[in-house]
């Protein structure tokens, strides 16, 4: 697959940008211990967006692995999770704020930090979201790539430390054109006391739609039946 | 299990809710709310919004970073994606209530049970209906992960994510304090596909007091 964009990502570093149906991206996780918040829209619809409740009960599970599928509000997929090495990703415990990164690890001025700044991940969802026209009300609960936290039997959470290794890789296969908005500041439950940006690898890959036999497709009829949306959708569109 | 202190002969408001209609209404800062499960197990599906700025609103993984638990009982917070509290439970004797489920649609049905179900009614329908009724400029963008009071969906340490049985039964409620003035957005869910209500949606009553 011939590889069109490479980026390292540090410092709370952002990206943005819109890859269409079949392209792949690859996150790589370089130094371990990175955590990477994503969002994603319809391209071309963007008020159709990830959602984290279907995402979830379309699939019976509450974390992310290959080969599951990224679900939109619409009843349909916007990418499939080709490779994985980390084995459990985080959708469910949202971002972190200033006031929170403020009161974890302290006032930082950019003076002194420069481009190691603390920045939070809700501002730099705000900031690529209004790039593309969206803002605020875009804010759902989203996807923490590399990021592991644990359920108890009473729903207490607690995130596992040390999860993601070094050379760390996740690869998604996008089903529909999709705008995706990332940063790579930290999980807001990562329990390292200090601030600390991990640098995370991102390359976008050509490549193709899925076969029917495809394993995100055949883990869960409902992959399957989202898919079909997908189909009728861009039968109906192109 | 918390019980509530309060005599519903002293509630200011009260209204039932029909089964798959929605209820919009405006809680002022220090009322509580109470939401009366009439026959048990009956999903009600509840959105709210600061009533001075709707874009700040009921944030599920806010609510659950800030209690760092997946499941909302008497103490939880409800929390907004201004990082502001909302409601704080006061009372619950149903025990547990979901918050990662969200809401069924017309179109998730046709994902997670068949293509012909489209047609079928549905909860974000009655939020979007609900939410334009409050206000005009209100779209299905400011229709976010909601709360589902009454619902039980367990997660297990391996990740594992079920639709249990209910565990409400007639007469259970919940009650929440609210801290700032909010509107609430009920959809009394019409799912017909999901064994969790008995495939027989049925009324909830709310009180105001
Ligand atoms: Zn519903």
């Amino acid at each position: 697959m011939s590889l069109l964009l490479e980026r390292t990502l540090t410092g709370a570093g952002m990206w943005s940008g819109v890859v269409s149906r079949g392209k792949r991206l690859r996150l790589t996780d370089i130094e371990g211990g990175a955590n990477v918040g994503m969002l994603l829209y319809n391209a071309l619809e963007r008020h159709e967006r990830y959602n984290m409740p279907d995402t979830l009960k379309g699939q019976h599970i509450f974390y992310l692995r290959a080969p599951y599928c990224l679900h939109s509000d619409m009843g349909r997929l916007l990418a499939s999770i080709t490779e994985d090495t980390v084995g459990w990703h985080d959708t469910v415990c949202g971002h972190s704020n200033a006031a929170g990164v403020l009161a974890k690890y302290g006032d930082h001025d950019y003076q002194h930090a420069r481009n190691e700044w603390y920045r939070n991940a809700r501002d730099c969802f705000l900031i690529e979201l209004a790039k593309w026209g969206l803002g605020k009300k875009d804010l759902v609960p989203n996807l923490n790539w590399f990021s592991k936290v644990v359920a108890d039997e009473a729903g207490k959470l607690s995130f596992v430390p040390g999860h993601s290794k070094a050379g760390a890789v996740v690869e998604l296969r996008f089903e529909i054109d999709t705008l995706v908005v990332l940063n790579t500041c930290q999980h807001p439950f990562d329990p390292d006391p200090e601030y600390r940006s991990h640098p995370v690898k991102l390359e976008i890959l050509e490549g193709d739609a899925p076969a029917l036999d495809d394993p995100s497709l055949t883990i869960r009829p409902e992959n399957l039946r989202a898919w079909e949306n997908n189909e009728t959708y861009h039968a109906l569109r192109f | 299990m918390t019980e509530s202190t309060l005599d519903p002969a002293n509630a200011s408001y009260r209204h039932v809710i029909p089964a798959g209609d929605w209820w919009v209404h405006e809680i002022k800062r220090g009322e509580t709310l109470r939401i009366l499960d009439l026959e048990g197990n009956q999903a009600a599906d509840t959105l709210f919004y600061s009533a001075a700025d709707p874009t700040d609103r009921y944030s599920a993984d806010g609510t659950i970073q800030a209690q760092q638990a997946l499941y909302l009982t008497t103490g939880t917070k409800l929390m907004s994606t201004e990082g502001n509290v909302l409601l704080e439970i006061t009372a619950d004797t149903c025990g547990r209530h979901d918050t990662l489920g969200g809401a069924c649609s017309r179109e998730s049905n046709t994902m997670r049970y068949a293509h012909d179900k489209e047609c079928m009614h549905a909860c974000r329908d009655s939020f979007i209906r609900g939410a334009q009724e409050w206000k005009v400029e209100l779209t299905k963008r400011d229709i976010a992960c909601n709360i589902n009071f009454f619902m039980n969906v367990p997660v297990s340490p391996e990740g594992g994510l079920t639709f249990a049985d209910g565990i409400s039964a007639p007469g259970r409620y919940v009650e929440m304090k609210a801290a700032m003035d909010v509107v609430c957005l009920i959809s009394n869910c019409p799912q017909l596909n999901n064994p969790c209500n008995g495939w027989n949606p049925t009324p909830v009553e709310v009180l105001i007091f």
